[in-house]
């Protein structure tokens, strides 16, 4: 079964036709925002993660058809975010791979929790897996921006 | 700009999600294959039935192994598609091609084949045993590499040899003896991105290859060996590539999406993993039995070494016959050790194939010496750093493989010592118990490792200017992860004294127009290719200079390139900018001279020589990279959980060429050997079926789960290699393992040699210990 739904993805309305088996991964990867990366397909890793009325959600476990009518954010809709920048002069991802999932996630953390004590940074970010860093450099970029929103 | 943590080239293109990996690439209209593949470890396919599935929508072709060539890189014994046989669980047997990936998917389910089960052999203890099935029985018959020495009639793929100065005398001169026996079984190098290509043919015959792999020339090379094809006409395209750690360095999914197109008429066809399908049917990190025996005088000094080791490298030999060389190569660990004698199998098993993983044999060597070694000094009762550094491999010593050491081709190890007893505090206390169930302890262990590749491994580098004097930099290296290509432009902005800025680095590879370097591997990239750059540059400058001293009517030898100029060196105010003259120089007349400044430069490791078949003895590698590491833990007593609190690595880098990225290749590197010591493996059943291939089975370290990483280093330059930097892209993982069984073994007191280091594996140990059982 095949439909033809509206998205709002990223501020824009996508339209595009689905089938309603399709996950929100495929379908957002057929739109070509690939950031959005299969790791698993069975929510194990977090490299599919965006966020689906601001709550960071695996897109490999969420159909498409859900979607319809909610706000969905892809890393392509982050510009130039203070969690970006730490990635980036934290030395925060090596290969790259499971860094829009790891972004996406940190960004939906910083901006909501704040205050984020370690017990809450280590709920939030254990569900990504980064095979290259040692999670440091991440757990510093994450902390660098907390404390920047701090002050 | 050496040593300045510069920010990496394609940092906002990774974390803006725009970095385009093999999969993003693949366009509509791409057809999509899906890989259909044995429930058994072992079992002659009766027959293959293929009707059903070849009727369903969507399908354009089904392959199977029929009429393929055998390949493997330096022992041909495996065929693409299995034929008659498969081998392990998870071997391919089938490709369907279809128009969608879930059309593939859904006429995957209709073939119908018909196994009959054969006995499985699940270890190399096994497949060495009398009367165990063999896996390869026309294994004479395989075309192989001259340095490559199979046995046939056995499981033995090959068998490297060590032999150095006297057993006899080695023994005669001990005091006394230790003797362990080690074993782990496979496991994964689970990078994030499962390994995929996609292949399509040209009209005029031309093989386009888009893969994620560490090997794009050699794809070339292999397609144009196994299939006939003309070299030039095949294409390897890799963009970024989403972690390999060695696991992308076989080839194998390139040749089926090959295979696939042709079945098309030359259609683009994508072959992906799924997650279960990479971890068991693609190539895995290679398990291990071994027995070390060390010998050793009352004072700790280590006389006499023998050692087995005995890989499980799967159902194919393909890289683990290198990986086996390799940890025979380097057999001692850094120590000076007079006698050796140490023989490593390559051994067929019914487990998945096994590849290089990141240290290439060395952190599996390592954890069983290492490990012995600690044994022996509690034996002696002697401090476990302390015989370390009384063994510690100097200049002046020889290697296993008897090559001469001097100042530059190993670092200084008892210095790296030194630091991590000073880091991990190891004078202060060793094993303290906090209270009557949580224990304190330290581990620590040493390493070293060259790299053992082709001795005639060479790299180049293309370095172009732009029309304002900025800078194409063009090499072969493929962006694995490891930042090397920003640390090659540090290189080329240092020699050139040019803003980092006006380096742009051609990020993907194009076999057609990038220069040829071997294979993203070893942690040679730097090295090789930081050679062929800094020779590029040479080049470059060569030719500015000659332009601009016609211009100038000077002298070259008088002339200096930098900042953007040519100009000379006692009068800087004579000087042309180099975009005046990069595209040739035009004349206020209009009359023009020279032309578009292309440097090019290559880099080829010299006198390297192949190991001896009888002794081992020649030169693998051009340096040795030492490191020592120290891992604390915390141990309950009571459940036989632990938690891992602090990590130490001090690496002998020679010189440090962008600081935060190699302390993120070091700390990474200590983070992987310490999930796989410390909780992954593949699981079999008695069928030897993986029964864990998937990240809730098979689970990776997370995050906060880390322990507080220190990285450190040491600095004697390998005065041949750019800089005097040395390759440390591993060797934050190579004692990991040995430092946290060490560690845990202190804890729990109890030797631990086995691997991974779960709670349940202390448990029994501890329980056998004191029982006498298990
Ligand atoms: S791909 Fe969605 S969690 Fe792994
Ligand atoms: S940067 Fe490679 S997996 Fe995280």
């Amino acid at each position: 079964m095949k439909s033809e739904v509206i998205l709002h993805i990223n501020g824009e309305q996508r339209s595009t036709v689905i089938r309603q088996a399709d996950t929100l991964l495929v379908v957002l990867r057929h739109l070509e925002l690939t950031g959005a990366k299969p790791g698993c397909l069975n929510g194990d890793c977090g490299a599919c993660t965006v966020l689906v009325n601001d709550t960071p959600i695996k897109s490999c476990m969420m159909l498409a058809i859900e979607t319809v009518g909610q706000e969905i954010t892809t890393i392509e809709g982050l510009h130039d975010t203070a969690i970006q920048r730490a990635f980036v002069e934290q030395f925060a991802f090596q290969c790259g791979y499971c860094t829009p999932g790891f972004v996406m996630n940190a960004y939906a953390l910083t901006t909501q929790k704040p205050d984020a004590d370690e017990e809450t940074i280590r709920k939030w970010l254990e569900s990504n897996i980064c095979r290259c860093t040692s999670y440091q450099e991440i757990e510093q970029a994450v902390r660098s921006v907390l404390v920047q929103k701090k002050r | 700009m050496i040593g300045k943590s510069v920010i990496r080239k394609e940092a906002w293109e990774k974390v803006t999600g725009k970095a385009k990996y093999t999969l993003d690439t693949v366009s509509s209209g791409t057809l999509h294959a899906k890989l259909v593949t044995s429930p058994y470890a072992h079992a002659r396919i009766r027959d293959i039935r293929t009707e059903k599935a070849y009727a369903a929508p969507g399908v354009r072709a089904i392959l199977t192994g029929e009429g393929l060539p055998l390949t493997g890189e330096d022992l041909r014994d495996r065929p693409p598609i299995a034929w008659e046989k498969v081998r392990y669980h998870g071997e391919v047997v089938a490709v369907v091609v279809a128009d969608t990936l879930m059309q593939a998917e859904q006429a995957a389910q209709l073939i119908s084949i018909i196994y009959e089960p054969l006995r499985v052999v699940g270890s190399p203890k096994e497949a060495l045993a009398e009367g165990a099935p063999l896996l390869h029985e026309n294994l004479a018959t395989y075309q192989k590499g001259k340095y490559t020495y199979p046995e046939p009639g056995t499981n033995i793929a090959h068998r490297t040899k060590i032999r150095k100065g006297s057993m006899e005398k080695g023994w005669a001169e001990s005091d006394v003896v230790v003797e362990a026996s080690f074993s782990f079984s496979p496991s994964d190098h689970a990078a994030m991105e499962t390994r995929c290509a996609t292949a399509e043919i040209r009209a005029d015959g031309t093989v386009v290859i888009t893969a994620s792999t560490q090997a794009p020339f050699m794809i070339k090379r292999l397609i144009g060996e196994y299939f006939g094809e003309e070299v030039g006409k095949v294409v390897v395209h890799t963009p970024f590539v989403g972690g390999a750690y060695g696991g992308k360095a076989p080839v194998q999914l390139e040749l089926l999406a090959y295979l696939a197109a042709k079945a098309v008429g030359g259609r683009k066809v994508s072959v992906w993993n799924t997650r279960e399908q990479d971890m068991v049917t693609s190539p895995v990190h290679i398990g291990m039995e071994a027995t070390i025996k060390l010998g050793a005088t009352k004072d700790g000094k280590i006389t006499a070494a023998e050692m087995v080791f005995l890989f499980d490298g799967g159902a194919y030999s393909d890289k683990a016959i290198d990986v086996t060389r390799a940890a025979a190569a380097d057999c001692t660990g850094p120590y000076h050790i007079n006698n050796v004698w140490c023989d490593s199998l390559c051994v067929y098993t019914n487990h998945p194939y096994a590849s290089p993983f990141r240290s290439f044999g060395h952190c599996e060597q390592a954890f069983a010496i290492e490990r012995t070694i600690d044994m022996l000094a509690e034996k002696l009762q002697m401090d476990k750093l302390a015989i370390r550094e009384r063994n510690a491999i100097l200049p002046g010593n020889t290697t296993p493989t008897q090559v001469m050491l001097n100042k530059s081709n190993v670092g200084n190890l008892p210095a790296c010592i030194a630091r991590v007893r000073e880091l991990i505090e190891w004078d202060e206390w060793q094993r303290i118990e906090i209270n009557s169930r949580l224990v304190r302890a330290k581990g620590v262990s040493c390493s070293w490792k060259t790299s053992t590749i082709d001795t005639d491994a060479s790299s180049g580098a293309i370095i172009t200017f732009n029309t304002d004097g900025s800078i194409n930099l063009i090499t072969g290296v493929v962006e694995i992860g490891t930042g090397t290509k920003t640390v090659l432009a540090q290189i080329l902005a240092e020699k050139l004294k040019m803003d980092i800025n006006d380096i742009h680095v051609k990020m993907d590879i194009d076999t057609q127009t990038t220069p040829e370097h071997w294979k993203t591997v070893a942690s040679r990239g730097t090295f090789m290719a930081g050679r062929a750059v800094l020779s590029a540059a040479d080049d470059a400058i060569r030719q500015l200079k000659a332009i601009a001293a016609c211009i100038l009517r000077v002298s070259s030898e008088d002339l200096e390139v930098g900042y953007g100029n040519v100009f000379l060196r006692d009068d800087p105010s004579v000087y042309i900018p180099i975009k005046e003259i990069a595209y040739g120089y035009k004349y206020p007349n209009g009359n023009a001279i020279g032309g578009q400044i292309i440097g090019r430069g290559h880099y080829i490791l010299r006198h390297l020589t192949p190991l001896d078949k009888e002794t081992g003895a020649g030169k693998p590698g051009p340096e040795w990279t030492v490191c020592s590491h120290a891992v604390e833990v915390e141990f309950d007593k009571r459940d036989y959980t632990y938690r891992i609190i602090k990590a130490v690595s001090v690496i002998d880098i020679g010189k440090v060429l962008n600081e935060k990225a190699a302390l993120g290749q070091v700390m990474g590197a200590m983070s992987m050997g310490l999930s796989f010591a410390s909780r992954e493996t593949f699981f079999f059943d008695r069928y030897e079926r993986v029964l864990n291939a998937q990240f809730r089975t098979y689970r990776p370290l997370r995050f906060g789960e880390h322990p507080e990483y220190i990285a450190d280093f040491v600095y004697t330059p390998q005065i041949d290699a750019p800089y005097g930097s040395r390759g440390v892209g591993e060797h934050g993982l190579i004692g990991m393992p040995a430092a946290l069984a060490n560690a845990l073994s202190t804890a729990a007191q109890v030797p631990l040699n086995q691997l991974p280091l779960l709670p349940e594996l202390i448990w029994r140990t501890k329980e056998g210990w004191f029982n006498d059982s298990v």
